[in-house]
């Protein structure tokens, strides 16, 4: 794929204590994404794909080899250093939405823009900008007790991507939306990767979300088995 | 600002959970600040009596007196310095005679402690005016306080005979007239005592210019008697047993407060273990967002923390005017709180002072604080792909 390489995983090994025994969850994993990827990293249960997510996303450290992310290696970042390009480079969104309870849609999305210490006025014009993408400029008031999957999910899109980021990882993010919702956020997602150049990342196994991807890396028992380009979907 | 407002967000969102540990919390604080007022301000009440009615501004003695050994009476009077006649004569101190003897009221006997005082004196709280009245020739106007009159089942206008041992040793009697009863705070002017005039006790000891101690106003500055059988004892010394009574009260009653806040306290620490257990999945989310661990920790201890803050609030709420009613109308003591033997007066009114109030909300908010620090460390070990499938690390 053409583009400035923003991933870089080098004999990627991440492997866990159970009992006596070590389990391996990433088995030697090489793999490189660059500026505007589709790709899905794609198989059954266990097979390391959220394992790859986190360690990508700098919330997990490898157990050999390492990840290069943006030019840092995530072995080398410290807590604060993890947290901070999470803040400021890396978009996540998450099976179950992981919204705030205690704060409204509009607080939500507003979230990371506080944490990256923006004034106010520019906080607000990014925040009604993301939510017009994901198009819930009329629930702004709303709690997330009150609103739909579909409608969860695309808050927690616009919380994402309301910094434009220049990576998404999202984990399964349409486990929980009937078909419907999950074609919505989808084609919303593709349309973000096309207008801001956004690199996602998707940890999945479902075959729609699968069909809108244009890269897919399968996994299986930790390891890279097939890494193809394919033709996504119309959005 | 962005935690402190999430913060407060949270907790207030928890509803019922946190006011009830909000009221829990503030009834401690209440009920702290409101019986170590009452504690505080009995103990000022009575060393304020005990300093209007007794004690003065300090005292001078003579050497031998020892107010716990009657016995010691005998050879504890003697003439006045120079430095406290002038003091006297300034009317900023008085003399006082004391000698023991004995009261035959309705024919019984009843040792006594008999005290010449200046009917004209202003330096201690008592009717001694009263003792200018004219008794019948032959007779020594006496008063006697209301403990005394009720020992010895004597009243204004009684008379009754006193004997004493003059300074020679020599015993002599003669008949007092009761001509008042003086209700008095301070059992250690009453009980056992008999006043009279200290002209006519000096007479009656053959001690001219003679005292047992001189009792100082109060503000008046010490000054050195210039005669070594004079010593000076200053409050301290004279308050000391009191001061040391309301302190062992203070001890016992902190291990009530301590007991009191712990408990309210505990349910802080179970609210705060429950919530970090509950938001496993929240925290992860936070620091997928970009939060700093510290950070997250920050924003656990500080809800619980606000509850101290939310406490104080409700506390104060009810507790205001809980503590000024009381402070107005005081709370009053059962009758059988005479025999207590402390100069304390039938109405207790409490002091609280800005040391005690501000003493208490700082050590509730401190305590709180780090209580809830302390669950908020396993957030440190919390792995965050582990906390966002909610499970602990």
């Amino acid at each position: 794929m053409d583009g400035e390489i923003v991933i870089t995983t080098e004999h990627l090994v991440k492997s866990y204590p159970m009992g006596g025994r070590h389990f391996t969850a990433l088995d030697d994993v090489n793999l490189s994404f660059v500026t505007g990827e589709f790709t899905g990293l794609v198989g059954p249960s266990g097979s390391g794909k959220t394992t790859l997510l986190n360690i990508v996303g700098a919330l997990d450290n490898p157990s050999e080899g390492r990840a290069v992310v943006l030019g840092q290696d995530t072995r080398h970042l410290s807590h604060r250093g993890a947290a901070r390009l999470r803040n400021e480079h890396l978009g996540f969104i998450f099976q179950t939405f992981n919204l705030l309870p205690v704060y409204t849609v509009y607080e939500n999305v507003e979230f990371p823009l506080l944490l990256l210490g923006l004034k106010a006025s520019e906080r607000r014009d990014m925040v009604r900008q993301a939510l017009d993408w994901v198009g819930l400029g009329d629930k702004v008031r709303s709690r997330p007790a009150q609103l739909s999957g579909g409608e969860a999910q695309r808050v927690a899109v616009a919380r994402a991507m309301v910094k434009k980021p220049r990576i998404v990882l999202a984990d399964e993010p349409t486990a929980n939306l009937d078909a419907a919702n999950s074609h919505k956020i989808l084609r919303m997602m593709v349309e973000l990767n096309r207008e801001l150049n956004s690199t996602f990342i998707f940890a999945t196994h479902d075959e729609k979300v699968i069909s809108y991807l244009s890269r897919i890396i399968t996994l299986q028992d930790g390891r890279v088995v097939d890494d193809a380009l394919k033709q996504p979907r119309a959005a | 600002m962005l935690i402190i407002k999430l913060a407060f967000r949270n907790i207030l969102g928890a509803g019922l959970r946190t006011w009830l540990n909000v009221f829990v919390l503030s009834l401690a604080f209440v009920a702290i600040i409101w019986m170590q007022g009452l504690l505080d301000g009995v103990g000022e009440q009575v060393m304020n009596n005990m300093i209007e009615t007794e004690v003065g501004g300090g005292q001078y003695w003579r050497r031998a007196f020892d107010p716990y050994d009657p016995l010691s009476l005998e050879a504890a009077h003697g003439p006045l310095p120079r430095s406290l006649d002038e003091l006297i004569s300034q009317g900023r101190a008085i003399p006082l005679l004391m000698t023991s003897g004995a009261i035959y009221p309705q024919g019984r006997i009843q040792s006594a402690l008999i005290k010449g005082i200046p009917p004209d004196q202003h330096i201690l709280n008592l009717p001694t005016g009263l003792l200018e009245e004219p008794a019948p020739p032959g007779m020594i106007p006496a008063m006697i306080g209301q403990r005394m009159a009720k020992q010895t089942a004597l009243k204004a206008g009684d008379d009754v005979t006193v004997r004493w041992r003059d300074v020679n040793g020599t015993f002599d009697a003669t008949d007092l007239m009761i001509v008042a009863i003086m209700n008095t705070n301070v059992p250690t002017v009453d009980n056992g005592q008999v006043w009279i005039p200290l002209d006519r006790l000096r007479e009656m000891m053959r001690a001219p210019n003679e005292a047992t101690l001189v009792v100082q106003g109060k503000g008046v500055p010490a000054v050195p008697s210039g005669d070594e059988h004079w010593v000076h004892r200053d409050l301290d010394y004279l308050l000391k047993d009191v001061v040391d009574m309301i302190r062992t009260k203070s001890v016992s009653s902190s291990i009530f407060y301590a007991m009191l806040l712990g408990m309210a306290l505990l349910a802080i620490f179970d609210t705060q273990v429950l919530a970090i257990f509950r938001r496993r999945r929240e925290i992860g989310s936070l620091m997928a967002l970009g939060m700093y661990r510290g950070q997250v920790i920050w924003l656990f201890t500080l809800e619980g923390a606000l509850h101290g803050l939310l406490a104080l609030v409700v506390g104060a709420v009810y507790g205001v005017p809980l503590m000024i009613l009381s402070a107005i109308r005081g709370l009053p003591l059962p009758p059988s709180s005479e025999g207590f033997g402390v100069a304390i007066s039938a109405t207790m009114y409490p002091s609280y002072g800005l040391k005690l109030v501000a003493g208490t909300t700082l050590l509730i908010l401190f305590t709180v604080t780090l209580v809830s620090l302390i669950p908020t460390r396993r957030i440190a070990r919390l792995n965050p792909t582990d906390a966002l499938r909610g499970r602990t690390s």
